[in-house]
């Protein structure tokens, strides 16, 4: 072994670099541990001064999170029976009663009808087109593609108004329909671009092998395109979803109840008596979870995503 | 096994001629090779007979039947491709029975099918590992298998020596012919390698700017290249032409080059005063002490049991092959004899040869 080497780095290199990411991955995670810690804690202790790091944890959030309460009078407290479970006894013990479950679940339902809907849509016809648009002769093929993506060259918002005017003459306002197909408008240039790079990498002469193989060109794209595009599919469903998920300005222009997504819901969580910090903080942390969970599941995918074309197999 | 008719088969892609009014016949059972250099529609046409493109005009007949127009699929054809184009996530087996799956065919009928070919071609051992890990020869192999698996009426080989380095496409190629002898089937293969078309072809069609220049087995082609492009593509070093202007008649057993006459086969076709060209293959070539038509040696090249010596003379420059037991030094002016019944009269311009008493049974068309 030499002292020295062009390849691998030195041992104090990789200390400062090993310190650098740390140091970053602290810097990133702090809010998010925050988020998640108030969550469970009670509300005297969120708003506390000194801010408590080291408190008794509490599912006071979650349960605030999930019901509609009112105050109880100390007559009704004590005409009441004991508490059953520890939702009662936590409500119970700051002098409220449960009148109702809240909205959140049905807001959160549906982010995920929304969300997986028009990723699903996105990625559905991005990759017909992406697929077209990388092996066909298509005519005008360039202006299209730069048409499509010309539809990303302003921030969407800046279309608000008409496309509030435009669902509120399709009685699109506030339905599941109308939203999917908003955020399967936004995400579908970014899907074809990403996929037709994708798709582009692929050898034509798997399709041609499976062409003379006795298939029909439906049958080579799925068994044969679909299998090798999947690392460029997953990676380009992660970001469409992390856009419709997200997504904050529309969702609250467009949607006040039945179709209401969780983002512009959880403001609203600031309920009676006072600002519910638990409350928000743990509809924050739930609502982080699927994007996180789906982007652990794919993260195998996004990585080879993100490096490809520039590593050859 | 089929035979494959191609009838003046053109394709156009926009306004790029790729092929022109093609027609060969490829014989039941022959092992046909496309040769020609890079861009001369080989490969088009080999994917126009496959079904991967599809002729702008003319025919394909396998076995009499006209499939011009019909898909890949339907045409019960395999391809081997340069880059082999064995499926990534499959393995090897799968790889190999994936034809058969897209028949229908019974499970037990598939492994069956896919052990016999994995024996033919030993590669039994690899059977259940992932393509992705295998030599450049195993995938030749594995993409052979998937190519004889399910017996089709032709295979169809797009320069499948290509992507193994220079040491294992020798092994290789006795492989293929070897198979090939051994399965009988009719083989069209594409290569722009002539020693490789010369070594492996029994029958070999010259392919230039989209045009057939020539159709024939390796002998005729050697022998009695129908065009300059030819003699000049076959062979190594390829055929010497001697550039002059004069004329003959038919009947004609010799040509005048600048005063001295040269024995010639005779001639059946009448020229004058054009420019011609006598082409002459370098190992036709004789060094003698005396002789009217003389060149001067510029150049040495020592190959063992014979030596190339480059030669100049008032026509042009020479290539001969001559034994390297008659030594040759830089800057001696010899007597040239060519071997009269080899040689062969161009027109330079249009590059065609004339006919001869060697070569009248030989040209098609």
């Amino acid at each position: 072994m030499s002292a020295w080497s062009v390849t691998e780095p030195s041992a104090r290199s990789k200390g400062i670099a090993a310190v650098l990411v740390i140091l970053y991955t602290v810097i990133t995670l702090l809010p998010l541990v925050w988020i998640i810690a108030t969550g469970f804690k009670t509300g005297p202790d969120s708003i506390s001064y000194p801010p408590k790091v080291i408190f008794q944890p509490s599912l006071e959030g979650y349960v605030n999170l999930f019901t509609d309460r009112t105050r109880a009078t100390p007559e009704q407290l004590a005409a009441m029976p004991p508490p059953e479970n520890f939702v009662d006894e936590i409500v119970q013990r700051r002098g409220e009663v449960i009148t109702q479950p809240s909205k959140f679940g049905a807001r959160f339902l549906n982010s995920v009808i929304i969300g997986f809907g028009s990723t699903f849509l996105s990625i559905f016809l991005g990759t017909l087109a992406a697929y077209a648009f990388s092996r066909f002769r298509v005519p005008l093929k360039d202006d299209l593609l730069f048409f499509i993506l010309s539809t990303r060259m302003m921030p969407p918002i800046a279309v608000a108004i008409p496309i509030f005017l435009m669902f509120r003459q399709l009685g699109l306002s506030d339905t599941h329909l109308g939203m999917i197909l908003l955020y399967t408008g936004v995400n579908i240039s970014l899907a074809v671009w990403l996929l037709k790079g994708f798709i582009d990498e692929i050898p034509r002469e798997y399709e041609e092998a499976a062409l003379i193989d006795g298939y029909t060109r439906l049958q080579a794209f799925r068994k044969v395109v679909l299998p090798q595009a999947a690392t460029g599919i997953a990676s380009t469903a992660i970001f469409c979803l992390i856009f419709a998920w997200n997504e904050y300005a529309f969702a609250f222009l467009l949607t006040s109840g039945t179709a209401q997504t969780a983002p512009p819901f959880i403001p609203t969580i600031f309920g009676v008596g006072g600002k519910d910090w638990p409350a928000v903080a743990a509809g924050a942390t739930l609502f982080l979870l699927p994007v996180m969970i789906f982007t652990i599941l794919l993260r195998k995918h996004l990585l080879r995503g993100i490096t490809f074309g520039a590593v050859r197999k | 096994m089929a035979e494959i008719v191609i009838r003046n088969l053109r394709k156009e892609f926009g306004d790029f001629v790729a092929v022109k009014e093609s027609s060969f016949t490829v014989g039941d059972g022959e092992f046909f090779m496309l040769l020609g250099p890079s861009g001369c529609g080989k490969t088009t046409t080999l994917r126009m007979i496959a079904g991967l493109e599809l002729p702008t005009s003319g025919q394909i007949l396998i076995d009499g039947e006209d499939v011009s127009q019909k898909p890949a699929s339907q045409r019960d054809i395999a391809f081997v491709f340069q880059m082999f184009a064995l499926y990534p996530h499959l393995n090897v087996r799968r790889n190999i029975s994936y034809p058969l799956v897209s028949q229908g065919l019974p499970r037990a009928d598939v492994r069956a099918k896919v052990a016999e070919v994995a024996r033919i071609l030993g590669i039994e051992s690899i059977l259940d590992k992932p393509v992705g890990g295998l030599s450049g020869g195993d995938r030749q192999r594995v993409a052979l298998g998937r190519a004889i698996v399910r017996s089709p009426k032709a295979f169809m080989m797009d320069e499948p020596l290509g992507a193994l380095d220079a040491e294992f496409r020798e092994h290789m190629s006795e492989e293929l012919r070897a198979l090939h002898d051994r399965m009988g089937a009719t083989t069209v293969y594409v290569t722009h390698d002539q020693l490789e078309a010369m070594q492996m072809g029994d029958k070999i069609v010259v392919m230039n700017h989209g045009v057939v220049e020539q159709f024939g087995t390796p002998q005729e082609i050697y022998d009695h290249p129908a065009t300059m492009f030819v003699a000049d593509f076959i062979g190594s070093p390829p055929m010497n032409f001697l550039r002059f202007e004069g004329g003959f008649r038919p009947g004609d057993r010799s040509v005048s080059l600048g005063g001295t006459a040269i024995a010639t086969p005779e001639l059946r076709e009448e020229a004058a005063g054009r420019k011609l060209a006598l082409g002459v293959r370098p190992e036709h070539i004789a060094m003698l002490d005396d002789g009217p038509y003389r060149g001067r040696i510029e150049a040495v090249e020592y190959l063992g049991t014979t030596q190339i010596v480059t030669l100049s003379t008032p026509h042009g420059t020479l290539k001969a092959r001559t034994p390297s037991d008659r030594a040759a030094r830089v800057g001696e002016t010899v007597g040239l004899g060519f071997a009269a019944s080899t040689l062969v009269l161009f027109d330079a311009g249009s590059g065609r040869a004339f006919r001869t008493a060697a070569n009248a049974g030989v040209f098609h068309g």
